[in-house]
């Protein structure tokens, strides 16, 4: 456990991080500071292990078939592995992966899956959260009067932004967004990145990202990662500058990677 | 642009003719291969409709036989089937389909889930006159329950079970496993997802695998012919309480069998007529099974 003489813990604290699916490593020894209250940008090509970091932060990586993990993280000082219930702390947590997944139940009840399985009963208390986190995922406006359809009935970027909205209804402490703009058009893009920016005040955003110009947009920090290393982590303007720490980071934000 | 030009994308190419003349051949073979399982089983009903005909009629069904089974009616025969099948679904379904939501949601990818996936494939594939000798070892002798209800039914379960699991867990499979990790992301437990979400988008598949285990289980001559099935036993009770659990009883598909191979001199009319009863009972079952199914799909989601 960290102890009393450490200054104030941040919001995430990667060491050592190593996954594996079956022999292909995935991620090799990251280590990484996630400030809180800031949004932090990840960037880098695919197949570089982006996902699964996320995945390993709400340690759905342990459900996911064939992946091995060790290494650290912890979050306000709390060792992850740590924790009592895995569930309280993927409640702690908001996930949007990229391809978007309306339940099979209505939008209201998408909305209020998560707060009704942490024992949230009051129709009030619910009607509120629903309408909080749909706003807040630029979504109301276009289904406050269809609230009883059924999620999977939504269009793409409809169902992305429900996903969105379903992983702030249970006002997590961190959110993790991973290319979450992908079947968004730019205007709504643009509104949600509005909120996130708000958002920040209250909690700590990870967001993967392809787009390099909204991890810039957004980000105060940012991490480069490729083929599972970390090739750079620090202040996004300097990322973006003219001399990044790393040539490769410059090669892959200017698109002449390879 | 000039319209000939535009025009000359969109006639066909040889390629193009060729895919179309693929495609309506193929459709063409399974029109008629679907068409032709339609023959062989309207010719059946069919027949064993016209030579049962002189024989239908309420009392073959609600009385009891006559004349050593030569005339009346099936009603004990149609109890004591419908006792096996009420008794051996009580027992199978609840161990089926908790066996088979266990095995899809919750195993660990391990060699024991491997070798009990394993049994349930092969188990599956045990003829039923095994099942038969397993159940006169197992129930009838070892456990003491005599040729009787309970033995035959729980023979008629454990025939029944393989196919049960393995169509609950392919009830439960068909459920995508993205809205699994959807509700695992936002911290609902293993239980409250397949409660909330896998269930109910699975309840069709597993109930349709559970009621045609019924129709198997009324079908089944040989696992009961050993375990508590007998050519006659009218019963101490009356009406649909004819038997006890303990008892030895009749059944249709047994007693079908009995009077065409082993009791001389029953009318024909009467030998289909116990046929049509019999297939009666399994399509009473099977339109429970389709009707049941159409109004879950019509609920389902996605």
């Amino acid at each position: 456990m960290v102890g009393g003489d450490v200054p104030a813990p941040s919001g995430i604290e990667i060491r050592g991080l190593t996954v594996s699916y079956g022999r292909k490593q995935v991620l090799r020894d990251l280590a990484l500071s996630i400030p809180r209250n800031e949004i932090f940008g990840i960037i880098g090509p695919a197949n570089s292990g982006k996902t699964t970091l996320l995945k390993c932060i709400n340690r759905t990586i342990e459900i996911t078939a064939g992946a091995s993990w060790r290494g650290t993280i912890e979050i306000e000082g709390q060792d992850i592995r740590r924790v009592r219930s895995v569930h309280d702390l993927r409640r702690r947590i908001g996930m949007v992966f990229p391809l978007p997944v309306g339940l099979p139940i209505s939008i209201y009840d998408n909305v209020a899956y998560a707060p009704r399985r942490a024992g949230i009963r009051r129709r009030a208390e619910l009607d509120e959260i629903v309408e909080r986190s749909l706003r807040q995922a630029a979504l109301w406006d276009e289904v406050k009067d269809r609230l009883k359809t059924l999620g999977t009935k939504l269009s793409g970027g409809q169902q992305q932004r429900l996903t969105i909205a379903r992983a702030l209804s249970h006002s997590p402490e961190i959110l993790c967004l991973d290319e979450f703009s992908i079947a968004i058009d730019p205007v709504t893009t643009m509104r949600i990145e509005d909120v996130l920016l708000q958002l920040r005040a209250n909690m700590t955003i990870i967001l993967v990202t392809n787009l390099v110009q909204q991890a810039r947009r957004l980000a105060s920090r940012t991490a480069f990662i490729n083929a599972g290393e970390l090739i750079e982590e620090g202040d996004t303007e300097a990322m973006f500058s003219d001399h990044p720490a790393k040539p490769m980071t410059y090669d892959y934000i200017h698109g002449i990677f390879g | 642009m000039n319209a000939g030009g535009a025009g000359a994308l969109f006639t066909a190419t040889r390629f193009t003719r060729k895919k179309l003349l693929t495609q309506r051949i193929a459709a063409g073979v399974f029109a008629l291969m679907a068409i032709l399982i339609l023959i062989p089983l309207l010719l059946i009903l069919g027949h064993l409709v016209s030579r049962a005909w002189p024989a239908l009629s309420w009392g073959l069904i609600a009385d009891l036989p006559r004349d050593g089974m030569r005339a009346g009616g099936l009603w004990p025969a149609v109890v004591g089937t419908l006792y096996l099948v009420v008794f051996s679904r009580l027992i199978s379904t609840p161990i089926g389909v908790l066996a088979g939501i266990y095995l899809n949601e919750f195993a660990r990818d391990n060699w024991f889930t491997r070798i009990v996936n394993l049994a349930v494939v092969n188990l599956a594939g045990v003829p039923s006159i095994v099942h038969a000798l397993f159940g006169v070892g197992a129930f009838v002798l070892f456990a003491g329950l005599g040729k009787s209800i309970l033995a035959a039914s729980l023979t008629l379960a454990i025939m029944t079970l393989p196919v049960l699991i393995a169509s609950t867990k392919e009830a439960l499979a068909s459920v995508p496993q993205a809205f699994r990790e959807a509700c695992w992301n936002v911290g609902a437990s293993k239980w409250q997802t397949i409660w909330t979400i896998v269930l109910p988008n699975s309840v069709s598949g597993i109930l349709t695998g559970v009621i045609l285990e019924v129709c198997r289980a009324a079908g089944e001559t040989a696992p009961i012919m050993f375990t508590g099935v007998v050519f006659y036993r009218s019963g101490g009770g009356t009406g649909l309480f004819l038997y006890g659990p303990l008892d030895q009883c009749m059944a249709l598909s047994y007693h079908l069998r009995t009077i065409s191979t082993q009791v001389p001199h029953v009318p024909e009319s009467l030998l289909y007529g116990t046929a049509v009863v019999l297939v009666g009972f399994v399509f009473v079952f099977n339109s429970a099974a389709i009707a049941l199914r159409v109004y879950m799909r019509s609920r389902k989601k996605w």
